[in-house]
């Protein structure tokens, strides 16, 4: 069996946080949020926060607010709720919720939410229940969910659930893990987890494992690392975590590994990123891998630092 | 465009004349920047005119063009196409060239977030008369990819706003003829039973749908989604699901033949849990599957338990909890009686 090469990993990412100039960097600098919540969420469950200057990558995400008071991607860009909760989540990460205008925060989440309950992800109207994730999540870190319909929201979710007892990106559309995730996330944190089939859905997902261990998304698809959290996290949300092969799974995470330069991919041998490195390694802890600090399934953030929050 | 356009968008910025009234502004690099910039002049050129237009507001054709060079070095960028959809609504400009820059880069960037949205805000200002190209549209994205999940969604969405549900069925029968096992085929065919305003829903259909499952199933025993396709049309009639002749010669013929006999079994499991009583032929093929194992009992759902506990090892562990709450109404029975 192989092993975690946490040490790679560490200072992969470490690297990838100080390049701006590669071409790969450029061409994701409007959803550089997301990638320093990757980033630093998979440098803590490492243990390893501490090696990023705090002070600088706060500045930098309150510079990606806008007036509306939600985030971008980066400095200048438009608002987004994706955006938004990774700067609340970096915040979480570093203990510094407080220095959010809270209410300026959550009125701009709260305005995306639609008339069916559905919620955006900005003013241009792309409605997904990735972004009622998103929304529901980032305002249940700022304890602000009651200032929208939480009925309406889970009764639009539960629109969203198909036939074979997974979710789909709107009424009526395929079910995919990643949106699963998504629905069943909103459903956990809003505690409206009754409404699930967990019997049905949870044969579903534990059908996602594949031969080779890894899991895919949707029927008949190739296994991907990012699926180890998606389809995990649900499957732990959902308690039916042991209807899959526990050991096959963290077998093919670790076949994902560059151990030389650090980082993990979607498959073995194929390039790394930020993105599959940290579900890798989130997979990783919620499979309860030695040396991996425990995560949070249905907040995404690790459990410590959820508890900080919810436990203060 | 015409060959002078072509000649001025190969000069660097900073040479166009239309263009010298223009100060681009750099990109403010984030936390830890590295001084050299690596990456391409001539994008980092184009962005730093366009934060210089977006910061200014400018909402002119030149900044049209400029966003159009852009999206070209990077289609992610959301804000470049938010801003796009500002000019291209002050000049009330002609949308359905804005469809066909789509058409352009949607080879290339077929599961980019923001080409599908900016596709779905075109076509809803084009409205009913966009139905057809929106779905030819979808049509070419399969060709290369028949599961992409933006194109599924994309063309769910104009069918349900823009119309052209007619021959949606047929689609997916073709799409099902190259690929039995595309998932997000046998998902569209529930969406057509169940929403095209025409069709009479799943009560009208539901014969000719049974018929069209067990055919596909019997192609490919060890294909996921029609399995799932026959519990989904029974989902409101399990009545007609237990009793029905065809479900049971179904999984009889499977466990005969050579295929792999897994969703047969876990289907028969269903059915049994909710009143089906196998016939001895039934019983006869499922204890044949592994024949070398002592899976034999008397309750033959154990049995189906334990054969699946063998074949399907990876999902061990939800077969045996399966065996362990087979039968829990009569455990409540058992609970409830009062013993005189």
């Amino acid at each position: 069996m192989g092993e975690l090469a946490a040490e790679q990993h560490a200072r992969y990412i470490l690297k990838v946080e100080k390049k701006k100039d590669d071409i790969e960097s450029v061409l994701m600098e409007h959803l550089r949020i997301n990638g320093v919540y990757w980033g630093l969420t998979t440098l803590d469950m490492l243990g390893k926060l501490s090696a990023v200057d705090q002070e600088t990558v706060i500045s930098w995400v309150m510079s990606c607010q806008h007036e509306t008071g939600g985030f971008g991607g980066n400095e200048g860009h438009d608002p987004h709720v994706l955006y938004t909760l990774s700067a609340i989540q970096i915040l979480a990460l570093f203990n510094k919720i407080e220095i959010l205008d809270i209410e300026k925060v959550s009125n701009y989440v709260t305005t995306l939410q639609n008339e069916d309950g559905s919620f955006s992800g900005d003013k241009w109207g792309e409605t997904d229940t990735r972004f009622s994730y998103v929304a529901i999540c980032s305002l249940a870190l700022l304890k602000q969910l009651d200032k929208i319909n939480v009925e309406k929201a889970v009764k639009y979710i539960i629109s969203c659930k198909n036939l074979d007892g997974g979710f789909g990106c709107t009424p009526g559309a395929e079910s995919h893990a990643g949106q699963i995730f998504c629905c069943i996330g909103a459903l956990a944190i809003t505690g409206c987890l009754h409404y699930v089939d967990k019997d049905l859905l949870g044969w579903w997902l534990c059908e996602r494992q594949v031969k080779s261990g890894g899991l895919n998304g949707r029927p008949e698809k190739l296994p991907d690392v990012c699926y180890s959290w998606w389809v995990l996290s649900s499957l732990i949300i959902i308690d039916r975590v042991r209807w899959i092969d526990k050991e096959k799974l963290v077998k093919f995470i670790l076949e994902c590994q560059d151990k030389e330069n650090g980082g993990i991919s979607d498959r073995p041998d194929d390039a790394v990123d930020v993105f599959h490195t940290y579900f890798g390694v989130a997979g990783l802890s919620l499979l309860e891998y030695p040396g991996v600090k425990a995560i949070d399934p249905a907040y995404a953030l690790p459990v410590d630092v959820i508890n900080r929050i919810f436990l203060n | 465009m015409d060959s002078d356009e072509d000649e001025r968008t190969l000069l660097p910025l900073s040479q166009r004349p239309e263009w010298s009234d223009v100060t681009p502004v750099p990109q403010n690099d984030g936390p830890n920047p590295v001084v050299p910039i690596a990456y391409s002049e001539e994008f980092a050129e184009v962005m730093g005119y366009f934060r210089a237009v977006y910061l200014a507001d400018e909402r002119s054709l030149r900044a049209l063009h400029l966003t159009t060079e852009a999206i070209q070095f990077n289609a992610g960028n959301y804000t470049v196409w938010q801003f796009r959809r500002l000019i291209l609504e002050a000049l009330n400009a002609d949308l359905h060239e804005e469809l066909e820059f789509v058409e352009q880069l949607a080879s290339k960037n077929s599961k980019n977030y923001q080409l599908w949205h900016h596709r779905r805000w075109v076509a809803e200002k084009l409205g009913t008369e966009a139905a057809s190209r929106e779905l030819e549209f979808t049509k070419n994205i399969f060709v290369n990819d028949a599961k992409n999940y933006h194109a599924w969604s994309h063309r769910q969405w104009v069918l349900q706003n823009l119309g052209g549900w007619e021959d949606e069925l047929a689609y997916c029968n073709e799409l099902l003829e190259d690929d039995i096992f595309n998932n997000s085929a046998w998902n569209q065919r529930y969406f057509v039973i169940t929403r095209h305003p025409g069709l009479g829903g799943i009560e009208a259909t539901i014969d000719s749908e049974l018929d069209y499952t067990i055919k596909s199933i019997l192609i490919k025993p060890e294909n996921e989604s029609p399995w799932r396709y026959l519990r989904g049309l029974h989902k409101n009639n399990v009545q007609s699901f237990v009793t029905n002749p065809k479900i049971s010669t179904l999984c009889l013929n499977v466990l005969t033949s050579k295929a792999n006999p897994v969703f047969a079994l876990s289907l028969l499991l269903d059915l049994i849990s909710k009143g089906f009583e196998p016939n001895q032929d039934l019983k006869n093929a499922i204890e044949v599957v592994v024949p070398e194992s002592n899976s034999q009992d008397s309750d033959i759902s154990v049995t189906i338990c334990t054969v699946l506990e063998i074949i399907d090892q990876m999902r061990v562990n939800y077969w045996r909890w399966r065996k362990k709450n087979l039968h829990p109404q009569v455990a409540e029975g058992v609970a409830n009686l009062h013993i005189h």
